[in-house]
């Protein structure tokens, strides 16, 4: 039995250790926000976060999750409220598809959390998800908002 | 918000009834999606139910794929109807309903970028009507005449009597009346919503990771498929042995279904794990030999044929004009197959019980999968449900192409009762496309003594995605001419240019390779032959490419309008950094008209540097602006992908790409800057999921022409030692 929790929830699988982490989200806990792409760590559409860092779960075993804490883009609204970075994508309308996005909103967060204020070419070397309808302007519209937005929202939890 | 799906558990549980099945699904279903879960509301015609809470349920009949048209063909309708946008919810129209219905949707697919230009009329009738039958629901309530009330924002109102109600309040009245035969459409200058930009009703279930795509379905009981299919094109089966994956965890099964082999599994990666440990021996037909070298010389030897020629387009005489010109051009070009890679790969979700068969498949085409479904099981239409979901990319690869429907049902046939859902890996996305075909055109031009062509000839040889995918024949009004595809000679036939003598040929000359519908189609290729080649004659001619197109479009006045629109906005002809050069091309596609100027520079590495692309469009009106930037910024990055990297090449009868490690995708890094220019001219309605496409790639090659003198006649450009900076 291999125990993790998926967004705050604890979770626990018998399955193989070397089953792909996305595979046991998908099939075994239901969890269908992670999505297959390519298989091999290319497009980013399996993109979540483990212990807070991105993870692409298509190319990682499970068992390599076990203890840790997985978010997916399912758990990233905080008490129903969207994260800034949802906002910006939703005020940008950034998805065409959709299918690559949360992937792209779960790469953007854990950007903005190295780098509150990141440049052109922050985003560039960080974003690296595919996404084949081409928002790729959008995306980067939308993490200068949300980077925008979140710097004052901490602002004003200091004041 | 996302109801989860026990809210509208009654509904469900009656259309499963109605289907015969005892079904309950475990996924919550998007908020957009689920209206009408509590209240069915009155169905005042099949595109309008209204709810006595005054929710306006809209059914929008043709599929999602991230082209907006879910929320921009409601709008359509909102605006005739006169309803508060904010009280609307969309509802997807069933397949099935469609075939008992007497096609009360009409066509389903979201194809050929027609959604809004195949659609705007009757929606707007729908709405119109619609809107009719509540005023004259209201006007009977109050006893006064239907011509002195007003519809406005879900209110109706008789301002004689200062009395008003909602549409909510006289919905199920107005269902019990006639429809009037005949409603005036509004004029353009009275719009509302019509040219507004509206958010997309999908995005927020999107963002939020609750929007569900035909691979996130979920059902009681249900079991995965993964499959092998014959890696040569039209290849089957010859033998196969399991007996390594017996007994192994988690594996129901496997089975040999002809032209594939399925392994069934309680789980998709032990599926696709225990694949790869059965044995299978292909019977790999006569195409186990061809390579891309062989199809080059199977297409030139279309360009040198003297037979099997197809005439599209003759006017005046070519020959004589070539004999008489004083100067000829001449030169070849060639695009090869491109696969669609949609980010999620091909499948389908199927469960036969009882005579009767449910879907649920990411599909541009709700009713081909419904026929193909019923074919396969060999059940009445009547008797097949295609659930809708949102679509993970199509392109065009999940329209003409129902391969994947007839391999989910083909597997579900195997486990009556159980509902199995079966998944491509990207590997057989890849192999298994039906691609955008090769093609090779051989262009031809005589310029009078000033420069000014006075003759034109094409020839295209490529193969005929109608004949060999559609299966249809080629004959008008279907095709052009006699034996012409009329995708091969897109923007060919149709040149608008003043040329007094052209002949537009095709060889049809049908490969092995599958092909079929990539977006746009004809017009991802053509234009950038044709409007290259263009280029070619304006420097032949010492002119001004932009001067030498407009000269030839003066009586070509919405190909003039972009292209006039276009230039202007990029500033053509105005002075550019040191290094920086220019391209242009326009072309009609889908009915709109599109012109691209192209800034770039390129360095002794071959880097091509795109400092910014102007995209302008006229498409008549436009419904959502906002969505159309979108769709030409989308269309950026397809045809950048496309025109730099894509190439699918074939080595013993099969594709030699298998992932995006060596089908590359282009990433956030290499986005240029892209600005858009909205030029419509108003009254016509184009497409927009497509044209932007057509006149990108030969505006780059122009530019790239105009910093180095190397004219780009074969793509992708990676061959020509070009990359992007």
């Amino acid at each position: 039995m291999i125990k993790f929790t998926v967004n705050g929830r604890p979770r626990e699988v018998d399955v193989e250790p070397e089953m792909p982490l996305l595979w046991a989200l998908r099939d075994v806990l239901d969890v269908k926000g992670p999505k297959y792409g390519c298989g091999v760590a290319l497009c980013g559409a399996c993109t979540v976060h483990v212990d807070g860092e991105l993870v692409r779960s298509c190319s990682v075993p499970v068992s390599a999750a076990a203890g840790k804490k997985i978010v997916t883009i399912e758990g990233l609204a905080q008490r129903g409220r969207p994260h800034p970075v949802q906002q910006a994508w939703m005020d940008h309308e950034v998805p065409q598809c959709g299918y690559c996005q949360g992937g792209q909103i779960l790469a953007a967060v854990a950007l903005l959390k190295k780098n509150p204020k990141p440049t052109d070419n922050d985003i560039d070397s960080a974003m690296t998800n595919i996404c084949r309808c081409g928002t790729y302007a959008r995306i980067r519209t939308a993490i200068h908002a949300a980077a925008k937005s979140m710097a004052g929202q901490s602002a004003a939890k200091k004041a | 918000m996302t109801k989860k799906f026990v809210s509208s558990r009654r509904k469900f549980l009656q259309q499963s009834a109605a289907l015969g099945g005892g079904l309950s699904v475990g996924f919550s279903i998007p908020d957009a999606l689920a209206a009408g879960a509590d209240d069915k509301g009155s169905e005042v015609n099949a595109w309008v139910v209204i709810r006595p809470d005054d929710t306006v349920v809209i059914r929008y009949a043709r599929s999602e794929m991230g082209q907006g048209s879910m929320t921009s063909a409601p709008m359509l309708v909102a605006e005739e109807l006169e309803c508060d946008w904010n009280k609307v919810r969309i509802e997807y129209a069933s397949a099935n309903e469609n075939v008992r219905r007497k096609r009360a949707w009409g066509d389903m697919a979201a194809v050929g970028s027609r959604t809004i230009r195949f659609s705007q009329e009757y929606l707007r009738k729908a709405g119109a009507t619609a809107r009719e039958m509540l005023i004259a629901a209201a006007a009977q309530k109050w006893n006064v005449p239907a011509s002195e009330c007003v519809a406005a924002n879900s209110v109706i109102s008789h301002a004689a009597s200062k009395r008003k109600t909602s549409f909510g309040k006289v919905a199920n009245d107005a269902a019990r009346l006639d429809p009037p035969k005949e409603v005036k459409l509004k004029d353009s200058k009275d719009w509302k919503l019509i040219g507004k930009s509206i958010k997309r009703v999908d995005i927020p279930d999107t963002v939020m990771g609750r929007q569900r795509y035909g691979i996130d379905v979920q059902l009681p009981g249900m079991m995965y498929a993964a499959i092998a299919q014959c890696p040569v094109f039209g290849g089957k089966v010859k033998s196969m042995d399991a007996a390594r994956v017996q007994g192994r965890r988690g594996i129901v099964k496997v089975v040999s279904l002809d032209t594939f082999v399925a392994v069934i599994a309680d789980n998709w990666w032990r599926a696709k794990e225990a694949l790869r440990d059965v044995a299978i021996e292909w019977d790999l037909g006569a195409n186990g030999n061809v390579s891309s070298a062989g199809l080059m010389e199977f297409y030139r030897a279309g360009l040198n044929a003297q037979t099997d020629i197809a005439v599209s387009r003759r006017d005046g005489d070519v020959d004589q004009a070539f004999a008489s010109a004083a100067k000829v051009v001449e030169a070849e070009y060639f695009t090869p197959y491109l696969a669609h890679s949609t980010m999620e790969p091909m499948g389908c979700t199927a469960l036969i019980k009882d005579g009767r068969v449910d879907v649920w498949t990411s599909t541009q085409n709700a009713e081909a999968s419904l026929a193909t479904a019923a074919a396969t099981a060999g059940v009445p239409l009547e008797n097949v449900e295609v659930h809708r979901v949102q679509l993970g990319g199509g392109f065009g690869r999940r329209g003409g192409g129902q391969d994947f429907v007839r391999q989910g049902v083909a597997i579900a046939k195997t486990m009556e009762g159980t509902p199995v859902k079966m998944l491509w890996t990207r590997e057989e996305d890849m192999q298994h496309d039906y691609y955008r075909p090769a093609s090779m055109i051989r262009m031809k031009a005589g310029l009078d003594a000033s420069g000014n062509p006075v003759a034109w000839h094409s020839r295209v040889s490529s193969t005929s995605i109608i004949a060999t995918l559609v299966r249809l024949p080629l004959k008008p009004p279907l095709a052009p001419a006699e034996g012409v595809d009329p995708q091969a000679v897109a923007s060919l036939h149709d040149l608008p240019h003043a040329i007094p003598n052209v002949k537009i040929e095709y060889a049809q000359r049908n490969a092995h390779v599958p092909v079929g519908f990539w977006r746009s189609v004809g017009h991802s290729q053509n234009p950038f032959m044709r409007e290259s080649f263009l280029d070619e004659l304006a420097v032949a001619a010492g002119k001004d490419p932009y001067e030498y197109r407009r000269a030839l479009l003066a009586k070509s006045p919405r190909d003039l309008g972009v292209l006039e629109a276009t230039a202007k906005a990029a500033g053509w002809g105005k002075p550019l950094p040191a290094g920086v050069f220019r391209g242009i091309a326009e072309t009609e596609a889908y009915g709109s008209y599109t012109s691209v100027v192209a800034e770039l520079s390129v360095n002794n590495n071959g880097e091509v540097a795109i400092r910014r692309l102007v995209l302008g469009i006229d498409s008549g009106y436009v419904v959502n602006p906002d969505n159309v930037v979108a769709q030409m910024q989308g269309s950026a990055v397809f045809m950048l992908t496309a025109m730099f990297w894509g190439e699918i090449t074939i080595k013993d009868g099969r594709t030699e790409q298998s992932n995006f490690n060596d089908y590359r995708l282009m990433r956030l890094r290499e986005m240029p800057r892209v600005e858009v220019v909205l030029a419509p001219s108003g009254g016509f309605w184009g497409g927009v999921g497509e044209p932007g496409q057509a006149s990108i790639a030969p505006a780059i090659c122009n530019a790239i022409f105009a910093a180095t003198g190397k004219r780009i006649r074969s793509l992708p450009l990676k061959n020509h030692g070009l990359t992007m900076a």
